[in-house]
Parts: C-alpha cells; structure tokens; sequence
C-alpha cells in the first residue's frame, strides 16, 4: 500500500468563470445570503476585526506590564483593557473562530451537501454575532467593562459601576449565535451526508466538529441563564448570588464554569479537527488511529462537562467533590495525549513535504503538548493551590488557546485559502510568519510559566519589581508575535487580487472539498456526490488523477 | 464517487431540476429529508431550553433544600387556584396544539385555523392569569428586590397558620421569589415568543401554507409549545404544591 | 559606562544582575513538598514534550518529500494505542494521587495550630490576631508553628497567596474558609490578593513577617490592642443583648454557650452538628436555620447588623468560654460599664478599625 501523489501544475490553472464568490454582486447579495460559504466569509471578515481589537488590547496589556507601576494605564483602565481583551478574544473569536469560518465553509462540503440544514438559522447566527459584536463596541465606546471575562459575583452584581448588563447581553446574544452555528452543524452531519458518506467515511475535521457542536448546543445555554440571573440581580437586585441574602456566590460560579470549561473545548476541539486534515495532507497518509482520533474527540467533549470545578479548587469545595473533580480531569488529558501522538505517528512513513499549514500544524502540536502537559500541573489538586489564578495558569491557557487554537486557525486558514478564495498565498512570506509567530509566542508566554511558579498573580497592574525581567521577556516577545499576526493579514488581503491562481486541488488532498473547483459554486456540487472511499484514501486520490489524465488523453 | 462528475464541474452549471413541492428548499434532496432535519433540529433546540432551565432548576434544587421553610410559606403565598387554572389551560393548549398538527396533516384548512385560534386563546390566557399572580404579588410586596418585604410572611396565613417564619427565615423567601420569578418569567417569555409565532404561523395558515403537505412548521412549533407546556408541569409542583398537604 | 548605553537598558541590565527572581523562596514545611512534586510534574513534561518532539523532527527528516516520495499507508495499530492511553494514564494518576495528597494535607490543619482571622475588603487585608494584635496588609508569625488562617471577605471574592508558603485560599464573603502553614524559614514574603477584586486590585497585597518565636513575642507583646478579640467579643455580647438569652441558667431561652465550641449538638431537624467557627457565625446571621433542638425559634437575626470583624470577636468570645461563671460575669460587667464595640484604643500601632456594629 503506497502512494505516490505529486503536486499538480498550477501554471494552466484557471478561474471558474462562475462561482460563488461571482454568482451574483453587490452587498445585498451578500447581507442576505443564505450560501454557507458566504455567510463563511462574513464570519471570516467580522472575527479578524474583532482579533485585531482584541489582539491590541493585549498591547496594551503588555506595554503597561513593561514596568512594575501603573504608569501607562491607571488600574481601572487596566481592569478594563485585559477584560475587553478576554472577553473579545473568547467569545468573538475563539468560540467562533474555525467553527464559523472554516467550519461553516467546509462542513456541507465534506459531508457532500448543497448547504447546512439551516441557511437562514446560519446567517442569522452571524447577524447575532454581529449585533452582539456592536454591542460590545458599544460597551467598550461608553466606559468600558472591569468584571474580568468571568463576570464574578458579587463583583459584578455589587461593586461595580460599569456597562456590566450590556456586556453581559453582548455575550448572551453571542452565545446564541454559536448555539444555532453548533445545532446547524449536528443537524447537518446527521441528516445531509451525501449517498454513501457513513460516520466512519466522515472527515476527522467533521467529527471534531460535531463533538464541539454537542459542547455548544448542551454548554451555551448554561451560560445564558446564568447570565440572565446575572443581570437580573444587578439591575432588580433578585438575591441569587448575593451572600447577603441568602444567596450563594459559588452557585454562580458552579454555573459559569459548567459552560466555561467545556467553551474550552469548544474552541480547541475544531482546531484539533484543521489539525487532522493539514497533517495527513502533507504527509500523503491517512491519519493514523483514525477510530482513535474521533473517538477522542467524543471522549473530550463527553468528559469536557464533568470538569467544571477544577476552576474551583481553592473556593472550599468540599475536598472530596475536588478529588473526584481533579480525577476527572486527569482523564480528560488522556484523549488528547492520544491524539498527539497519533498525529505524530501520522508522519511515520509519509512522505512530507513543509508548506505553511504543515508549519502552523507543526506549532500547534509543539505549543499544545506544553499547554496540555501544563494543564495536568493544574489539575493536579496540590500542585493548583500554588498555581492557580497566577501567571501559570494565563501561560497555560494561552498555550492552548493561542499556541494551540490560534496556530490551528492559521493553519487552516492557509490550508483553505485556495478553496475559499481560488487563489494562492505566497508561500514563502507565509512560512516566515509561521516562523516569526512559533518564536514570539515562546517568548511571550514561555517566561509567564516562570513568573507564575514565582507567584505573579493575573490581572495585576502592578507588581513586585524583581518580576520586572521576566515581564519585559514577554513584552518583547509579544512585539514579536504581533509582526507575526499582522503578516498573514497584509499578505493574504494582496493574495486576493495578485495570488497564483491555485487550481482545484493543489494539496492533492482527498478531501470532498478537494475534488470540486475552487472557489466553489454556491450548489457546491453539480450532482450529489457518491462516496465511495475513506477519508484520507490516497490511493482513491492516485486512481482518480490517473483515470483523469487518461481520459484526457 | 464518480470522478468524472466532480472533475467536470466547469461552466455554468444550474439546479438539477427535480419534481419537487414549492416548499422543498434547494439544499435537500426531497421532502423526507428536510422534514426530518427541521424536527431533529428542533428537538436539538429543545435540548437547548432544557440545559436553560436546567440552570434554574439546579439553583432551585440546592436553595430549597437549605431554606426549605422559606421555600414552604412562599409556596403557600401563591394562589393555587391560579396555579392549578393555568394548568389546565395550558394542557388543554396542548390538546388544541396536537389537534391543529392532526388537521394539518389531514389537509383540513378549517380545523387547522380553529385549533390554531383556541390554542392562541388559551395562551394567552395562561398569560393573562400569570400577569394577574404578578400583579398580586407586587401588591403583597413580594417582587425581591423592588419592593420585598417579607414581614408579610412572618405570620401564618389564614389558610397556613402554622407558617410562623423566624426572622431570619424570612428573609430567605427573597431567595424563593427570585427563582419563582426568573422561572415563571422565563417560562412567560417562552409563551410570549410560542403565542407570536404561532399568531404568524396562523396568518400563514390562512393563505393554507401548512395544508397541503408542508407541515413540517405547524409539527415543530408543535413540540415547542408542548415543551413549553412540560415546563409549566415542572414549575407548577415545584413552585406552587410544597407542603401542601400540611 | 551608563553613557554608552541607554539609560532604560541600563537600569534593565542592573536589575537583571542583582534583582531577578527565578524561583521563589521555600519558606514553609508544606513548600518542599509542593516543589518535589512541581519539578516531578516537570519532569513527565520534558518526557512527553521530548517524545511528541523526537517523533514529530525524526519523521519529518527521515521521511521528507525529497527522501521518500512515496507515503505507505497505514491503518493504525491497537497495540500502539493502547500503549499511548495507558502510559499517559498510569502517569496522569500518578499526579494525581500526589496532588491530593498534597491537597489533603494543605487544606486539613492540624490541631494545635495557632488561629490568626483575616477579612479580606477591597483593597485590604485586615488581620486579627486573638491576643488583639490587628493589623493591616502585614501579618506576623512566628516559625515552626503551625498557623491556621480562617478567612472571610466582607465584600466580593479575594484570595489570599502566600507564594513562598505555596499556600492559597479562596477569601469568600459569607463564610469561613481556612488554611494553615507553618513557616519555616524567618523573612518577609509576599502577601498576595490572587482573585480579581476590582479596581486596585493589584494593590492589596501585603507582607508575611516570619520571626523566630522570641521576636515574636516581643512584636506581639508591642503591639497589642491591650483588648483580646474574646474581650472584644464580651462586650459586643452584652452589648447586642446575648445574654439576656444565652445566660447559662436553666431556664434561659438560649442555649448555654459554655464550652458548646466543638461539641456536638443536636438540630431541630435531629441532624447532629459540630459547632465549629463556622457554624457560630451562621447561627448568629442564620438562628433558625440551625435551630438548636429543644429551643423556640425566638432568636432575632443579625444579618446586616454586625461586621465581619465583630463576628470574629463574637465567636472568638464564645470559642472560649470554658465555664457558665464567665457569662455571669459578662452580665455585671456590662451594666457597669459603657460599651466600646470592637474599636482600638489609641496608642497602638495598628490603624483604627471600624466599628464593631453597622450604624443603620
């Protein structure tokens, strides 16, 4: 069993003359489309605006942690900027991130269908977002917001006089959006798989996928409760979460974490999915264990509702519900130690070749083992006292978070690039920012591990001065790492009208989305698709590119 | 897959067209598939609403078994009466709203507006027998954190003697208001949303939209009104019957 | 040669060279323990990281394009599977039994340990020792005892850290939590709010002061209010009206107080309760709640009337009564003389407190 498939030659390639990208003009077109690729591109468009806001905030964040006072910003405009940047980044574009974009895009694809199940329910879950968006902006214009993205109370019920409501609506509605992105997603993989696309035929990117979208659709609303009683509580004052009377503060936190912790999930879950594909594409190999894989991802999103209280182990939980917590989420690290090191055992015998997304894929697998391995410190009850709500955990989260799912989003990014838009980046601009993003990320976070073992709690303005070394390390490297963001932004923007033309299939990936022309048409396909084949059946792939060049002969 | 298909997309390539309803959306193949994704959908949603109140039923699990006593003399302040009516009209919304999807699905345009029309009446009547509760209980200075007081509480009720609340205890009848109102309201704000759409279903239903093999809405809005009805059956024991019996 | 460099990077340079922390301090005997699992937690990490590294830069060298062009395709392996679920899980639960060992004896002082209350507010940490030492964003210990914090926030949640300690906890408004150390080591350490509190968050922070036992005692004997917390605690008890239930005779409407501190008794509901701290500050907000069996529910609640601070005093005056003699005394005591609620007299070091009672 062994493939050979060579990359195909894109000189001849050209643009379809229709597809739907050209299918119809003008922003009506766009602003009622029910095309899930389209809606795609929207999401795409809205949450790179909401990661640059986000991602100037934590400028800002690591300009002020320059010096250990507060000198550029006072404390209140710091409490501000790090939960804008917390609150942006999770749930305008994390949460939304490859789901949305990448996921919208390609799930009908994979699973051979004309669109999700529900157009209309999909656009208006970016119309959500959008509003949501706004209304964040709004917050943000008019005074801004200090909860912290975790809306503790009775901080933010009592004690603070800033745009908590709103902020919490904006979440509200966006946690909607994602709610009716996720129920599309099950919906579709369950009911809209092409003749012949079984479960186990599905991409690994499809069932990553459908387990972030069961996270979505059973932790989201949680959220949304909760968050009611939030703002019920600060503007009528119903007593809940209020100590004083009666109520329980730790309710509210048992509330926020049960959808918080799986969020995590939600957002790594679909990078875990990029991941799959990128790897056995430029390996030219199947992902090896697929079962192992997708069951993983089950396993996650199973396991990932049990977990919640690990955020709480030093509020005095009882010691023997955090045993029981602490073991949990020792189990949960283990289906994505399987998926490591079955995507490592991917590259055995494969035939690699290193283009950007197999960069980005390479980061993440580096970044993620150490978030990951970070995560068992915390989850680790003793090892938590001392770590937990200091700069250990911000390093960890971040290595996950960025180093894990923002690689993955680039990656895919990268990956898709020439199906969404039917043109190439340039490549080697783009391996230097893969590049210059795996250093600068290092650089700032690698120190906060450090720092946090030190005792440097988060969210501080100010610190203790011999802190200030290790402080100024990540706030140079985070320089870097912003040259880093800011290059795929510029090149891919120039890639649109001057990229190489990239034809159908440049990966010669076994992807369904693979075999049709790039940039789609809106029907994705000209007939229902038969499958056939597995995922990743290279030897299909093979067989197919030599019938095509005899028929053309 | 057949290679040469997928291969050969070039050129303008329109909609295969089929022998297909008007109703039929262009992404499904044909009927059976779109009506049983907009009823997995829509029992996936209701999941949705289940995790919603979820939350709240969780938050009154754990608050009612500390202040049981405040829980008991809240629980007696409401008008069961009140309770027990907008039961039985929310049950029997749910026998018009079962009726309507049958004439629907037999293609009757008249019943199906009849049944659509009481099951619109009886909700709003639930509605206005909930806003009636509402306004009693603003009156009694019962709304936690506007007006609460809960010296009306402290002492038995004619019908509840036994209810002498400590102080204390009291107090924490806020704590069962709170959840009494975010639940019910909550609940409200599911009937106000059902009562609406199901207003715009009917206004469809007269043009007969829904009679002529298209039931797939009339079905799905269906399970959400009765699952609306199944809260209502959650919340009625839960808020309205504790220790009734005493 | 500070000319030649830039004035910033220069004073980066010397604080680099003379003022650069890596490793915090192991100052408590808990911190030893903590650390041998931290580095063995690093340890697993280098392992697991060096073996995704290892495979992931070996494959990619030995089987590149331009080494082997053609890819073998391959199904995957039960076997490897199973080894790379169970290695993983043998030394996930390896952490685990070890972090709750360590949790177990982080979280459960021991007996004899000394009590020190702290209330956390925005932005401050005020600290009661019972011999009527307060003291504020500072805290005085002696080594090699063994100290038990019981916290509470009066405002929103805060979290009280000593790094060097490797101790955390939680500081919840409405009920006690506790943690206990014994420092090992005498210096000044950070004290930490690791919980965002809001605005000046990053200001409420503090110092641990761990003293040989002699300096102790001498700081302790200087500094003290002249007023224990339990004497404090008397007088508030008079003055809110305790006594006139809880008066120790017969017939009191009151339950007797004396020696009731870690006794067992029993509720309305026949429940079995150990009075704890805990449990005296919420039946002082919370009486019927935890309606002592055999007693009418009379009791008024205090909710909103007294302090957190006042509390501490109360129960700290109830933690000790040993005999019903002291009660009796507490009723001379207080119609003689003019009640002073939990303030500081003058003269002493630390700053005035507020009121033990909440002006309405």
């Amino acid at each position: 069993m062994s493939t050979i498939v060579s990359l195909p030659d894109q000189s001849t390639a050209t643009l379809p003359k229709v597809s739907y990208l050209n299918k119809e003009y003008g922003l009506k077109s766009w602003l009622l489309t029910g095309d899930h690729k389209r809606i795609a591109v929207l999401y795409m468009i809205s949450i790179t605006l909401f990661f640059f806001i986000g991602g100037a905030m934590a400028a800002l964040i690591r300009l002020e942690l320059l010096t250990p006072t507060t000198d550029l910003l006072a404390a209140d405009t710091y409490n501000k900027v790090f939960t804008a940047h917390g609150l942006i980044m999770v749930f305008f574009f994390l949460v939304p991130s490859v789901p949305a974009t990448i996921g919208n895009f390609c799930i009908p694809i994979m699973v051979g269908a004309k669109d999700l199940a529900f157009p209309k329910i999909n656009l208006l879950s970016w119309y959500l977002y959008i509003a949501a968006g706004i209304m964040m902006i709004c917050v943000l214009v008019f005074g801004g917001v200090d909860t912290g993205w975790t809306f503790t109370t009775p901080l933010s019920t009592h004690y603070l006089n800033t745009n908590v409501v709103s902020a919490g609506l904006a979440v509200f509605l966006a946690g909607f959006s994602s709610i009716f992105t996720g129920l599309n997603f099950i919906v579709t993989i369950h009911r809209m798989r092409a003749p012949g696309m079984t479960w186990f035929r599905l991409p690994l990117f499809v069932w990553s996928h459908y387990a972030a979208s069961i996270l979505m659709v059973l932790g989201t609303p949680v959220l949304a409760i909760t968050l009611v009683l939030v703002v019920l509580e600060r503007t009528i004052g119903i007593g809940v979460f209020d100590p004083s009377k009666g109520g329980d503060p730790l309710l509210f936190q048992h509330l926020f974490w049960f959808y918080s912790h799986p969020a995590v999930y939600i957002m790594i879950l679909p990078g875990m999915g990029v991941i799959s594909e990128v790897i056995s594409t430029f390996s030219r190999k199947r992902v090896f264990g697929y079962t192992a894989v997708a069951f993983s991802s089950v396993a996650i999103a199973v396991f990932g509702f049990f977990v919640w209280a690990h955020h709480m182990f030093i509020m005095g939980i009882s010691n023997y519900s955090a045993l029981v917590f602490s073991l949990l989420t020792m189990l949960v690290a283990v289906p994505s130690a399987i998926k490591i090191f079955n995507w490592s055992a991917t590259l055995y015998k494969g035939s690699i070749t290193f283009e950007t997304p197999m960069l980005y894929a390479f980061g993440f697998l580096g970044l993620f083992t150490i978030g990951g391995l970070t995560g068992v410190f915390l989850g680790s009850l003793g090892m938590d006292i001392h770590l937990t709500e200091t700069y250990f955990i911000v390093a960890h989260f971040h290595f996950v978070m960025v180093g894990g799912m923002l690689m993955a989003y680039l990656s895919g990014v990268h990956f898709w690039w020439p199906k969404i838009t039917g043109r190439m980046y340039p490549e080697g601009v783009s391996k230097l920012a893969a590049v210059i993003t795996f250093v600068g990320f290092i650089l700032t976070f690698f120190p906060q591990f450090i720092l946090g073992y030190l005792g440097m709690p988060r969210r501080y303005a100010a610190y203790p001065p011999e802190f200030q070394v290790l402080n100024v390390f990540s706030s140079a490297g985070a320089t870097v790492l912003g040259v880093g963001y800011l290059l795929p932004l510029l090149y891919l923007t120039w890639s649109l009208k001057y990229g190489k033309i990239a034809g159908s299939n440049p990966w010669q990936a076994t992807g369904l989305e693979w075999q049709i022309q790039s940039p789609p048409l809106t029907e994705n396909f000209a007939e229902t698709p038969i499958v056939t084949h597995e995922a990743y059946d290279y030897e299909w792939l093979a067989n197919k590119t030599r019938n095509e060049v005899q028929t053309v002969g | 897959m057949d290679s040469h298909t997928l291969a050969a997309q070039t050129g303008e390539i329109g909609h295969v067209e089929h022998e297909h309803p008007p109703f039929l959306r262009h992404h499904f193949e044909n009927v059976a598939q779109q009506r049983e994704a907009a009823t997995f959908g829509m029992w996936l949603f209701l999941l949705t609403e289940i995790m919603f109140f979820g939350g709240l039923f969780c938050a009154y699990l754990i608050f009612r078994n500390w202040y049981y006593p405040a829980f008991v003399a809240g629980s007696h302040s409401l008008h069961i009466w009140a309770g027990t009516l907008n039961t039985t009209l929310l049950i029997v919304s749910s026998f018009t709203m079962a009726m309507a999807v049958h004439a629907a699905e037999v293609r009757h345009r008249k019943p199906l507006l009849a049944w659509m029309i009481a099951t619109i009446i009886l909700g709003c009547g639930f509605l206005c027998v909930k806003a009636y509760e509402w306004h009693d209980e603003w009156v009694e200075h019962h709304v936690p954190g506007l007006n609460f007081n809960p010296a009306t509480l402290e002492h038995g009720t004619k019908a509840y003697p036994d209810d002498n609340l400590a102080p204390d205890m009291a107090q924490k009848t806020s704590i069962y208001f709170s959840l009494y109102f975010a639940m019910t309201g909550m609940h409200a704000l599911h009937m106000i949303i059902g009562v609406s759409l199901l207003t715009f279903l009917l206004i469809r239903a007269w043009g007969g939209a829904y009679t002529s093999g298209h039931i797939a809405p009339v079905e799905n809005f269906g399970l959400y009104w009765h699952f609306v009805d199944i809260v209502w059956i959650f919340l009625f024991p839960l808020l309205y019957l504790i220790s009734r019996h005493q | 040669m500070q000319h030649f460099i830039s004035p910033v990077l220069w004073q980066f340079l010397v604080k680099w060279l003379t003022n650069f922390a890596i490793f915090p301090p192991e100052a408590s005997s808990i911190a030893p323990y903590a650390d041998a699992l931290y580095f063995f937690l690093i340890f697993i990490s280098v392992i697991g990281l060096g073996a995704v590294a290892a495979l992931v830069v070996t494959f990619s060298i030995r089987y590149r394009q331009s080494r082997n062009p053609v890819a073998t395709q391959i199904e995957g392996s039960t076997l490897l599977e199973a080894t790379w679920t169970i290695i993983p899980l043998i030394l996930f639960m390896i952490t685990f039994v070890w972090g709750a060992l360590l949790y177990f004896r982080i979280y459960s002082p021991p007996p004899n340990a000394m009590n020190i209350y702290v209330v956390g507010k925005q932005w401050m940490w005020k600290i009661e020792h019972p011999g009527g030492q307060h003291e504020i964003n500072a805290l005085h210990i002696p080594i090699n005892r063994p100290i038990q914090l019981t916290l509470i926030s009066q405002d929103v949640f805060h979290s009280f850290s000593v790094p060097a300690f490797r101790v955390k906890r939680e500081v919840i408004p409405g009920r006690y939590n506790t943690v206990w150390f014994e420092a090992t080591k005498p210096g000044v350490y950070h004290l930490f709010c690791t919980q965002y509190c809001g605005t000046l968050h990053s200001q409420m922070i503090g110092w641990v002061y761990a003293m040989t036992p002699e300096d102790y005692e001498a700081w302790a004997a200087g500094s003290t209010s002249g007023h224990s917390l339990a004497q404090n605690g008397e007088r508030l008890f008079a003055s809110l009206g305790c006594n006139s239930c809880h008066n120790g005779s017969p017939n009191a409407h009151g339950p007797n107080l004396a020696k009731v501190y870690g006794s067992r008794v029993q509720l309305q509901n026949g429940q079995f309760v150990t009075v704890d701290d805990a449990f005296l500050r919420d039946t002082i907000l919370n009486p019927t709640l935890h309606q002592i069996a055999g007693y009418a529910p009379i009791m008024p609640t205090y909710q909103g009337q007294v302090t957190e601070d006042a509390l501490i005093d109360l129960v700290e005056y109830i933690k000790r009564l040993d005999s019903d003699y002291r009660i009796e005394q507490t009723i001379d005591n207080s119609a003689s003389q003019p009640v002073q609620t939990g303030t500081t007299p003058a003269g002493t070091s630390a700053p005035v407190l507020p009121p033990g009672t909440v002006k309405q």
